[in-house]
C-alpha cells in the first residue's frame, strides 16, 4: 500500500512568527500518491504556497515551521525525512528528487545569460560528472522535450515569449528526472491556448516519466479538469480533499460548495452570477456580507 | 440615449527596426446605452488598444471614433465633457487609487472637477455614491486604499466612474486582480449599476464564462480584427469561426469535461448534448 506512496505530510503547521502570530499552515496531513496530480485549491491567504514552500523548506524569516513532518518515499525504498536532511543534503535533494515551477517563473530567468547556460547549471552542480558535450546535448533535449526547440539553446530570456519562458522553467524542473514536481500558480500569466497546450504537456510528460505533480491554482475549473484528486485550503488547513469527480458532484464542505459557484459554466448554468434576475439577490447579499468578514483575510494576488 | 461608435479603426505602431505593427485593423462596432458588450481575446489582440483609443490616451491612424455622431474633441472643454460621459474601471484596485488619500478625496475629486453638484451637496453626493457601490459609508468614507480589501477598492473605483453620471463605462479586466470568491460580487453589482442607470458598458475580459453571462453580445478579437460578434450564448455555445472554438475548447469547462468522461462511447453527440 504504501508503495504507490510517494510524500506523506503529517500534521504540518507553519506560523508567521509577527506581532501577532499568523497561523498560516494548520495541522494540514496529505498523503500524495506516485504519479498522481494533486491540485491545491484555495485563494490568496490560503497557506496553499507557504505550504508548498514549507515541503521544500523554502521558508525564510519570520515563517517558522511549528510542526509536523514531511516524509518522501524516494523510488529507491528509502523513506527520506526532509526536515531531517543537512543544509548540504537539502541542497542536493531539490531538484533531483522534488523539483519546483515557482510563481511568476518566468521571470526568473536570468536576464544576461542565455537559455542553454542556466539550464546548464543544474547539471554543473548536479551532474559535475558530464563532460560539457554530454550536458549541452542534455540541455537540447530538454528544449526539444517541452517544445522550445535546441536552436534556442543561445536566445537570451528577452529573445522567447512569456510561455516558451515558462516552458524552459519547466524544462529546468524536469531537467534531473525528479519524483515530484511542485508547480505554484505556473500558468497565470498566460492564454489560454498556450496554458492549455503547456498543461497537456505536463500530463504526456508524468506519463512517460511518471512523476507526480502537485498544482497549486485558484482557477478551480482548471483543476477539476487537470487533477486526479484535490485539497481545497483555507485559512491554513484542507477543508476538503477528494477525487477530482467527487467535488464536482458531491462537495462536502460549504466553502467547497461556494468556490464551485463563483465559477459561471462556460457552457452551463451562471453559478451564482445572477444578471438579468432578481431571484437569488438575498443569496448574493449574503455573498457580499460574507466578503466582509473575510476582509482581514482577503489580500489580493 | 448615448452611442459610442467605432468605424473602420485602424491603428498602427512604430516598432523600432520592425516596421511598422498593425494593432487594430479595420475595426467597427456600436456601444450604446443599456447594453453590454464583451470584448474577448489574448494578449495581444488589441483589447487594450480598444480602451486607450475610447479614452484617448492614444489617436486611431485611420478611421473615426464618434460621440453620438461627433467625433471626439482634440482637447479643452469638449474633450473633458466627453470624458465625463465615457468613464473607466481599471484593472488594478491597488493602482488605480492614490495611497495617500482618503476614500473621500477620490470620490469628491470628479465632483468638483465637473460640478456634478453644488459644493454644499458634495458630502452627501459622495456618502450616496458608496451606498450605491454597497459600502457602509461611515467606516469607509476616511479610510485610506490600503486599509481597504481588493474588493472593497475595486467598488470604490466603481464609486468614482460613476460620479460623474457618465452614460458609458468601460470596464477593463475588472475583476482579474481579484480574489475568485469575490468576483461575482463585484460583476453582480456592475450588472445592477448597469440596468440601474441605463449605462453601457464596453467589458474587456479573457474570460469567456463571465463574458457570456455578463454581457449582451460578444466581440472575439484576434490579432487586431474582430474575427466574430453575435449574441453571448451564440458565440459561446455555437461558435463559427476558428479562433473562437480554439478560445472556447481551450477554457476550462468542468461540465463539458465530466459530461464527456461519463458519456457513453458515442463521444461526439454527447460533447453536442453537453452544449445544448
Amino acid at each position: 500500500m504504501t508503495e504507490d506512496v510517494l510524500l506523506t505530510i503529517s500534521d504540518f503547521s507553519v506560523t508567521y512568527d509577527v506581532d501577532p502570530p499568523v497561523e498560516a499552515v494548520r495541522d494540514v496531513s496529505l498523503e500524495l500518491k506516485r504519479g498522481e496530480i494533486l491540485g491545491l485549491a484555495g485563494e490568496s491567504g490560503s497557506g496553499k504556497t507557504t505550504l508548498a514552500y514549507g515541503i521544500q523548506r523554502l521558508l525564510k524569516p519570520p515563517a517558522v515551521i511549528t510542526g509536523g513532518s514531511a516524509l518522501f518515499h524516494d523510488a529507491t525504498g528509502e523513506i527520506i525525512d526532509i526536515g531531517a536532511l543537512s543544509d548540504d543534503e537539502m541542497r542536493r535533494f531539490r531538484w533531483d528528487k522534488a523539483s519546483m515551477v515557482f510563481q511568476g517563473a518566468m521571470n526568473a530567468l536570468n536576464p544576461v545569460i542565455n537559455i542553454g547556460r542556466q539550464l546548464g547549471d543544474v547539471f554543473t552542480t548536479h551532474r559535475p560528472e558530464l563532460s560539457r558535450s554530454e550536458r549541452t546535448r542534455a540541455c537540447g533535449d530538454l528544449l526539444d522535450l517541452v517544445g522550445v526547440g535546441r536552436e534556442r539553446l543561445r536566445s537570451f530570456p528577452h529573445e522567447l515569449s512569456g510561455g516558451m519562458r515558462q516552458r524552459v522553467m519547466i524544462a529546468m524542473a524536469l531537467a534531473l528526472h525528479p519524483q515530484l514536481m511542485i508547480m505554484d500558480e505556473p500558468t497565470p500569466a498566460l492564454d489560454v491556448l498556450v496554458q492549455r497546450e503547456i498543461l497537456a504537456q505536463i500530463s504526456d510528460l508524468r506519463r512517460q516519466f511518471g512523476f507526480s505533480v502537485v498544482f497549486i491554482t485558484h482557477d478551480l475549473p482548471l483543476l477539476l479538469e487537470i487533477s486526479d484528486r484535490i485539497a481545497v485550503m483555507r485559512q491554513g488547513r484542507i477543508v476538503e480533499l477528494d477525487t477530482a469527480e467527487n467535488i464536482y458532484r458531491h462537495p462536502q464542505h460549504e466553502y467547497t460548495k461556494r468556490l464551485l459557484s463563483s465559477f459561471p459554466s462556460l457552457t452551463g448554468d451562471r453559478g451564482d452570477f445572477v444578471r438579468g434576475t432578481d431571484i437569488g439577490r438575498s443569496e448574493r447579499e449574503a455573498a457580499t456580507s460574507a466578503e466582509g468578514t473575510d476582509t482581514a483575510l482577503e489580500v489580493t494576488a | 440615449m448615448t452611442t459610442l461608435e467605432f468605424r473602420n479603426v485602424t491603428k498602427r505602431y512604430r516598432v523600432r527596426g520592425a516596421g511598422k505593427m498593425l494593432a487594430l485593423d479595420d475595426v467597427s462596432f456600436t456601444l450604446e446605452s443599456g447594453r453590454t458588450i464583451a470584448l474577448v481575446g489574448q494578449s495581444g489582440s488589441g483589447k487594450s488598444t480598444i480602451a486607450k483609443i475610447i479614452t484617448q490616451l492614444e489617436r486611431q491612424s485611420a478611421g473615426d471614433v464618434l460621440l453620438d455622431g461627433s467625433p471626439i474633441p482634440r482637447s479643452g472643454r469638449g474633450l473633458r465633457r466627453y470624458r465625463q460621459q465615457v468613464r473607466m474601471v481599471f484593472q488594478d484596485p491597488f493602482a488605480s487609487l492614490n495611497p495617500y488619500h482618503t476614500i473621500r478625496h477620490h470620490i469628491e475629486r470628479p465632483l468638483r472637477l465637473d460640478k456634478v453638484v453644488p459644493s454644499d451637496e458634495i458630502e452627501g453626493e459622495v456618502r450616496r455614491l458608496l451606498e450605491r457601490v454597497r459600502l457602509d459609508a461611515d467606516s469607509t468614507i476616511d479610510r485610506r486604499p490600503h486599509e481597504l480589501s481588493g474588493g472593497q477598492r475595486q467598488r470604490v473605483a466603481i464609486a468614482r466612474a460613476l460620479a460623474s453620471r457618465p452614460s458609458l463605462l468601460i470596464a477593463d479586466e475588472p475583476v482579474s486582480m481579484l480574489d475568485v470568491s469575490i468576483r461575482l460580487g463585484v460583476l453582480n453589482l456592475l450588472a445592477d449599476l448597469q440596468r440601474e442607470s441605463n449605462l453601457g458598458v464596453l467589458y474587456i475580459t479573457h474570460d469567456l464564462a463571465t463574458a457570456r453571462h455578463f454581457s449582451d453580445e460578444i466581440m472575439v478579437l484576434n490579432r487586431g480584427r474582430v474575427v466574430e460578434r453575435g449574441p453571448a450564448d451564440d458565440v459561446i455555445l455555437n461558435p463559427q469561426d476558428d479562433y473562437t472554438r480554439a478560445l472556447r475548447n481551450a477554457s476550462p469547462d468542468p461540465d463539458r469535461h465530466f459530461a464527456r468522461t461519463t458519456a457513453s462511447p458515442a463521444g461526439a453527440a454527447d460533447t453536442e448534448g453537453a452544449l445544448a
